[in-house]
């Protein structure tokens, strides 16, 4: 089984690229599922099952969706394999940068839009750096001239990606991320992250909502930088 | 990169799905191809099939030949190794930055020295009205002087082999200088255009019907005859714009 794990900014298009990559993938005899990792609410799952593949949602709610993602790969494979699947595409919902869900064995993708502009990749972090394959969207929106600087900059954080430029409406680059995905490796076993989560879980993460600051403990970084920990 | 190279369009089919009616479009060093048909048809896409060096993988199923064979997957993506510059309808900048900054970092996506900036920045000012400054914020160029930034990139910075460009006569920029500029010395250059003095300046035109290559006509000299004719039309409006830009009176000018 193969696992890919699709990442990236909001609004990149990382459901679009992937519809038309499941139908490059099925036209070249692969059997893909999919499992869409969403915060609160998606109808995804309506898009996808057009394309007659096995579908499944999950909703991280009030769990940070990396997270929930991590957490729940085990049962995605299995549930794949159940299906029948030779490729497991996951689709996340990462929000805060500050981590990537890229397991070691898997074919990492992070999407990103290029009408966000040239710095966007020097700000996206792990999630763009620890990529194997960064899929650029929305490049007919821009010059050419743009798109090369796009390029040159993701190339700069990431220096061994692969870069594809796809379009969610014309289906451009899905054939390539096809073939890239067949080539890519099978799911290990005793999978490990490519990049350690944040720090701790935070006071917030466990449900405080008061703002004052003596009520929140464990590692807490302060304005001007300095960590501390703070109880038992 | 200044290599001659022959470029080869393999027909696929139109919207309905039925084969295009031309199968095979020859393109050589020098040679000037434009594209023609109404609004919608398909002219578009088949600049940018050109510019993917598609291989029977975009919706037209076209596939593109570089010297009569198929192009490695590195020439596709890698814009060192590119043989594509395009002049697209897209011209708003979307970059934060000077024009400067700009220009510097697009030379080294190219791998070229980015003191071409200078040049760049030199040429566009000839094909525009107003001035660009290297401290000029990209996002607040008018349209014309983002074609004329664009069409000096493609002639300084992109300088590849191939040209592609989409209807520039939109542009407000001097388009035969621009077409001639951008054309330079053994280059394909693929004009998509309504206007008839740069479909005229092409050597032949493909014509574009629902998506599909229809038909392919060669330029006659009767046809040159009358491009030389519209051209000089075009020059004399061109004149007539710059004195009434100047706030001068047009009476009496021939």
């Amino acid at each position: 089984m193969k696992l890919v794990v699709v990442a990236g900014t909001p609004g990149s298009g990382k459901t679009s690229v992937l519809l038309h990559t499941i139908q490059a993938l099925k036209r070249r005899d692969n059997k893909p599922a999919v499992v869409k990792v969403d915060c609160l609410w998606t109808d995804d799952d309506k898009r996808f099952g057009r394309l007659d593949v096995p579908i499944r949602v999950g909703l991280a709610r009030d769990m940070c969706p990396d997270h929930f993602t991590i957490y729940n790969t085990e049962p995605m494979l299995q549930w794949a394999e159940e299906e029948g699947a030779n490729v497991l595409l996951n689709e996340t919902a990462g929000l805060c940068l500050r981590c990537a869900p890229y397991p070691d064995s898997c074919l990492a993708v992070c999407v990103i839009d290029v009408t966000t502009g040239p710095n966007t990749p020097l700000k996206v972090g792990p999630l763009l750096t620890t990529a194997d394959i960064v899929v650029m969207t929305k490049g007919d929106i821009v010059s050419q001239a743009e798109r090369e600087v796009f390029r040159e900059r993701v190339l700069e954080v990431n220096p061994d990606c692969m870069v594809v430029e796809a379009n969610g409406l014309s289906g451009k680059g899905a054939i390539e991320l096809a073939e890239l995905i067949e080539d890519s490796v099978e799911a290990g076993k005793d999978m490990e992250l490519r990049y350690n989560p944040p720090l701790a879980i935070c006071t917030l993460c466990s449900g405080e909502k008061r703002v004052e600051r003596k009520y929140h403990m464990g590692v807490l970084r302060h304005l001007d930088g300095f960590m501390e920990y703070k109880g038992e | 990169m200044s290599n001659a190279i022959k470029l080869t369009i393999i027909g696929g089919v139109n919207k309905d799905g039925t084969k295009e009616l031309v199968d095979r479009v020859e393109i050589n060093p020098g040679d000037i191809l434009g594209i023609v048909g109404p609004t919608g048809s398909g002219k578009s896409t088949l600049i940018d099939d050109i510019e993917q060096l598609a291989q029977g993988d975009t919706p037209t199923g076209r596939r593109i030949l570089i010297n009569d064979e198929e192009p490695d997957t590195k020439m596709r993506v890698d814009p060192r190794l590119k043989l594509i510059a395009q002049l697209s309808q897209n011209m708003h900048f979307l970059a934060d930055m000077s024009v400067s900054e700009f220009l510097q970092m697009h030379a080294r996506s190219r791998g070229k020295d980015p003191q071409l900036m200078h040049k760049v920045i030199e040429l566009a000012n000839i094909l525009t009205g107003e001035p660009i400054h290297e401290d000029d914020h990209l996002t607040v160029l008018s349209g014309g002087q983002s074609r004329s930034l664009m069409t000096a990139d493609i002639a300084v910075i992109s300088d590849s082999p191939i040209v592609l460009i989409d209807e520039i006569e939109n542009a407000g920029i001097k388009k035969q200088e621009a077409l001639n500029l951008l054309a330079g010395e053994g280059k394909i250059v693929v004009v998509v255009t309504h206007d008839p003095v740069l479909a005229l300046m092409a050597s032949r035109r493909i014509v574009i019907k629902n998506g599909g290559m229809n038909d392919i006509i060669t330029t006659s000299t009767e046809e040159k005859n009358v491009g030389d004719r519209v051209s000089e039309v075009d020059n004399w409006m061109m004149d007539l714009r710059e004195i009434i830009r100047r706030g001068e009176i047009v009476e009496g000018v021939v």
